[in-house]
């Protein structure tokens, strides 16, 4: 590809000088996208720094260089990924949505059990977790089903085949993980949204979905048959009602929002005794956020979200630079559940969303989610690298 | 030159850019919200949730102040305090399920060896009285073992604190335990009062007797240390600290022979009685005591409310009722020399007047009998008192009905009215008045009108005349003193942990009252007599003390209970110091009881013994 490459416009007296990053084929990457994801994992590696310097009881003291192990991982795979044209995944959907399952079942059989949901395989350094992955591989397939398949069928037909593959990973991946199949659920939506299903469609989707969980979470319980785990249930509930037990999900999220408030403008630096002294729960997990509200105040806070802000313009636009509809859809895909994760993430810190233990992308500390959410970076680069290639000149196509 | 791209980009479908649309605009609105909602958190109520982290973060540990010693007027320790480990429930570590709570209290009595029940119980009774969330007391004095086991288990019982609390400790024994009162956690009701606002729920204060009344003085103030602890509640750090301030000592006038004498001869009737022996110039009290008694250091433990309504039974005598100053009696002869005052201001009699006591007289066709109808011939104001002549004292509460003299002068003497001693539950007792009675008549409450025959009966300390011991110490102590209507206390002096003196309580005179110097002599004489004269009333008890006294018997009768025995002794005759006044319930005559009682304090008093004496008159009364 390099040799075959003539010089860009403005430039063309010169060849112009090949630089690693352009061996490296990473020249066409969207900088800004760049930009963004490692300034997050920047911003994840100092504020575990910052929290692990005071360890209070069972947390190891490691966080921070793990998670910069993770985040080199991560940016390896990026670069990997970035360099293959993602159109191939397309042609992959089959073997990926099987995959996908495959890995989700797993869990069923050699799951180990960690804060009250079992999602994770022991694996010999590393405890994965498959269903971080399997957004990625959702997006993916879901993406290539809704390409292959858009011309077979009545529009109705097509709508239910979507939401049929989209909603079995789901399906298996709830028995596991409350908050990880709502990431899976809103992948589901935004790609039929971006595939032109039906406003009508969603609508009665949308519906549905309210019902079935107004029976899930009131008639259900009421009749005697708990859907829920109790530790679902509890978390959902007190969100509604923060008070009811001081003890328990209630308090936390109620310790996580003093954490963020008492942060101010400016945060509270060394002062930061919500963080400090462990008053914050999973506060290098689920709660990063409100380590870093309250240790750098609005300032930080701010700081982050715009990152995700950039990180999600970033996503959206290549859904129209994309050069091809499939681009569109996993553009789509990924922005959705970036944003989606970094809402329900931060609104679970600052009070206003119930405890659903969905980590914050590139924040949390966890090798899964990191190196996953690099691995879906990569998949925007290579669209934008494709979408320039494209520009570029017709007989490269 | 610049090559234009041949490839344009691909065509979406029809509609997409819409969908792109409509999937940012959710983003854009979803980042507003969080931004929205990040600025409101952070910028607009900061300082709440700031103010919220440092009370997070913060425990402050109350260091309670062992609370003052109090002291006789000789420095013997009455009362002072006993470190003691305290099993506490925090109520805010009990389960609201009441399956989960009835768990946990299992496995603490099994610990206590106790049932369930036991300690639910007492956890009720305790959390109805306590102020919400302080922490519940199970029990005191917990044994070693016990508390080297809940320490190690911590764990498994998060709800147990042990405390090291102080508690009262009564090295003489159950001595003065009326006077001294007891203290007792504080209680809801009592911290809404002024005077603890600077208390919190846990703290103990003063409930009865002297630890109330100086409660201030006693109490001390508690430190606080401030540490800083992490979520697991674990001390990370001490932050400041208020070194608590020990209570002051308090040191009573109480004199110890007097006080050990009293209760002794008190006791040694085994009926319900009491007495009271004051200085009759300041108004110090020497003594005081009231039978039956408790002991003091049962409060020192939680009490059961069985237990405490025990104490208030009448039927086993009602100990917590102090009788010295709560007890509304009627004091029979006791009474005469204020009928005399009475009568002579009135000019119903002079000194010499000689009234012929037949034993009995006739007044308005009503009879009134001397006791035992006993005629004591010709006899004038000192002789009457002497021999405890009824009949001369029958006439002149005849003679000042409608006068009001005798209600005036009773009033001057503080019948009806507290003295104003500085213990808690005094009575004011009630004194018979025309008007009083009347009213009660108009209204119903009672069969008659006033009636001479009211009067009659008041001039001997009878009717509806109610007093107790220390009213009519007061009223002696006046006679004795010239006219002065002194304010009974307690206190001596404050001191402060290093025995500093910081405040000395000054003798307090209600008022002086008019009192004709002839009058009082020759009452006084009157009173010697009845007490060493060979035809005295209590001749065959004071007869052979070898010092000087005024002394006046009185027999009281108090239907349907049996006779009230008194007695009120000046000593020394004739410039007396002190005054000692005892009432026996059902104690027969004033001369079989309470007079031998006011002997043995006065014996230890002046730290000499009667001798024996043998004849006398043999009088009644």
């Amino acid at each position: 590809m390099e040799s075959s490459r003539i010089p860009r416009s403005g430039s063309g007296h010169r060849l112009p000088r090949v630089g690693l990053l352009e061996r490296a084929g990473l020249r066409d990457m969207d900088g800004w996208l760049s930009f963004s994801a490692l300034g997050l994992l920047i911003c994840s590696i100092v504020t575990l720094d910052q929290t692990s310097a005071q360890v209070v009881a069972d947390a190891p003291s490691n966080f921070p260089e793990r998670q910069a192990v993770y985040g080199l991982v991560g940016i390896v795979a990026m670069i990997a990924i970035a360099r293959i044209d993602y159109s191939r995944f397309r042609e992959l959907r089959v073997g990926i949505y099987t995959f996908l399952c495959a890995s989700i079942l797993t869990i069923f059989v050699f799951g180990v059990t960690l804060r009250g949901s079992t999602q994770s395989l022991e694996l010999p350094f590393f405890t994965f977790q498959p269903a971080e992955l399997g957004k990625l591989l959702l997006i993916l397939s879901l993406a290539g089903f809704v390409i292959d398949g858009a011309r077979r069928g009545s529009e109705s037909q097509r709508t239910l085949r979507y939401l049929a593959l989209g909603l079995a990973p789901t399906g298996m991946v709830l028995l596991q993980d409350l908050g990880t199949s709502l990431v899976y659920g809103a992948i589901t939506i935004a790609i039929m949204v971006a595939a032109g299903v039906r406003w009508s469609h969603l609508a009665a989707i949308g519906m549905t979905f309210v019902a079935f969980a107004g029976i899930v979470l009131v008639l259900m319980p009421m009749a005697g048959a708990p859907v829920l785990k109790e530790y679902q249930r509890e978390r959902l509930t007190s969100f509604i009602s923060p008070t009811s037990d001081v003890g328990g999900a209630g308090y936390q999220q109620n310790q996580a929002k003093v954490a963020a408030g008492s942060g101010g403008t400016t945060g509270r630096g060394d002062q930061a005794t919500q963080s400090r002294l462990g008053f914050v729960p999973a506060r290098h997990t689920d709660f990063i956020f409100a380590v870093v509200a309250e240790r750098y105040g609005f300032v930080g806070a701010a700081l982050v979200l715009s990152l995700f802000a950039l990180l999600f313009w970033r996503a959206l636009r290549l859904m129209t630079l994309s050069k091809n509809f499939y681009g569109t859809l996993v553009a789509a895909g990924i922005a959705s559940a970036i944003m989606f994760q970094v809402f329900v993430n931060v609104g679970m810190n600052l009070g206003i969303m119930p405890i659903t233990g969905i980590p914050l992308p590139l924040m949390s500390y966890g090798g899964s989610a990191i190196i996953a959410t690099f691995m879906m970076i990569g998949v925007l680069q290579s669209i934008h690298i494709e979408s320039r290639a494209g520009q570029r000149g017709p007989w490269i196509q | 030159m610049r090559i234009e791209p041949v490839f344009t980009k691909p065509k979406h479908r029809k509609g997409t850019a819409l969908r792109v649309a409509v999937i940012g605009g959710l983003g854009l609105a979803l980042f507003v919200i969080l931004f929205f909602r990040l600025w409101s958190l952070q910028v607009v109520t900061a300082d709440r949730y700031l103010a919220e982290a440092n009370d997070n973060r913060t425990r402050e540990i109350t260091v309670r102040a062992p609370r003052g010693r109090i002291l006789d007027r000789e420095g013997n320790v009455l009362v002072d305090n006993r470190t003691s480990m305290a099993l506490e429930l925090d109520p805010l570590q009990i389960p609201s399920d009441a399956a989960e709570r009835r768990k946990r209290f299992a496995a603490i009595g099994k610990v206590l060896d106790r049932d369930l029940r036991w300690v639910r119980n007492r956890y009720r009774d305790e959390l109805k009285s306590n102020p919400p969330g302080s922490p519940i007391t199970l029990i005191r004095d917990v044994d070693d073992d016990i508390v080297f086991y809940l320490q190690e288990n911590q764990a498994r019982y998060p709800e147990v604190q042990i405390n090291r609390v102080f508690v009262r400790r009564y090295p003489q024994g159950i001595r003065a335990a009326h006077l001294l009162g007891s203290v007792g956690e504080v209680t809801a009701e009592d911290l809404e009062a002024e005077r603890n606002q600077d208390l919190e729920p846990g703290d103990t204060l003063g409930k009865a007797g002297v630890e109330q009344t100086y409660d201030d003085t006693l109490r001390g103030e508690s430190g606080q240390t401030r540490v800083q602890v992490d979520s697991l509640g674990q001390v990370k750090g001490e932050l400041q600290s208020k070194n608590p301030v020990p209570g002051n000592s308090l040191k009573l006038t109480l004199d110890p022979d007097v006080q050990s004498a009293g209760e002794a001869a008190l006791t040694s009737f085994g009926l319900p009685g009491a007495f009271v022996t004051m200085d009759i110039e300041s108004g110090e009290i020497l003594g005081l005591a009231s039978n039956p008694t408790i002991d003091p250091s049962i409060f020192t433990r939680p009490l059961s409310q069985a237990d405490a309504d025990r104490l208030w039974d009448e039927d086993q005598g009602a100990p917590m009722f102090n009788r010295a100053i709560g007890g509304g009696y009627p004091v029979g002869s006791v009474y005469k020399p204020i009928t005399a005052v009475a009568g002579l201001d009135a000019g119903a009699i002079t000194p010499s007047t000689m009234i012929q006591d037949n034993g009995k007289i006739e007044i308005s066709d009503q009879i009134f009998t001397n006791a035992g109808s006993q005629a004591h011939g010709p006899v004038d104001l000192r002789r009457a008192l002497e021999v405890s002549s009824d009949v001369y004292f029958y006439l002149l509460g005849a003679e000042m009905n409608g006068t009001n003299k005798l209600q005036h002068w009773s009033r001057e003497f503080g019948i009806g009215e507290s003295t104003g001693i500085d213990l808690p539950g005094e009575a004011s007792g009630l004194l018979p008045t025309p008007d009083w009675r009347n009213e009660l008549f108009a209204e119903g409450e009672t069969d008659r009108p006033w009636a001479i025959g009211d009067n009659v009966q008041l001039a001997i300390g009878q009717g509806d005349l109610q007093a107790d011991p220390l009213q009519m110490a007061v009223a002696y102590a006046a006679l004795g003193n010239g006219g002065m209507i002194v304010k009974p206390h307690m206190a001596l002096q404050a001191e402060d942990s290093a025995g500093r003196i910081l405040e000395e309580y000054e003798p307090e005179v209600s008022r002086t009252i008019d009192l004709d110097p002839g009058a009082r002599q020759t009452i006084l004489e009157g009173l010697h007599d009845a007490a060493q004269a060979p035809d005295g009333t209590s001749y065959g008890v004071f007869g052979g003390f070898p010092v000087p006294v005024a002394g006046k018997t009185g027999t009281a009768e108090r239907p349907p209970n049996g006779d009230q025995s008194w007695y009120i002794v000046l000593a020394p005759y004739p410039d007396p110091r002190i005054v000692t006044a005892v009432t026996v319930e059902q104690g027969g005559f004033g001369s079989d009881t309470a007079a031998p009682i006011a002997l043995q304090i006065l014996s230890a008093y002046f730290d000499k013994q009667a001798k024996p004496v043998s004849g006398g008159s043999g009088n009644f009364e």
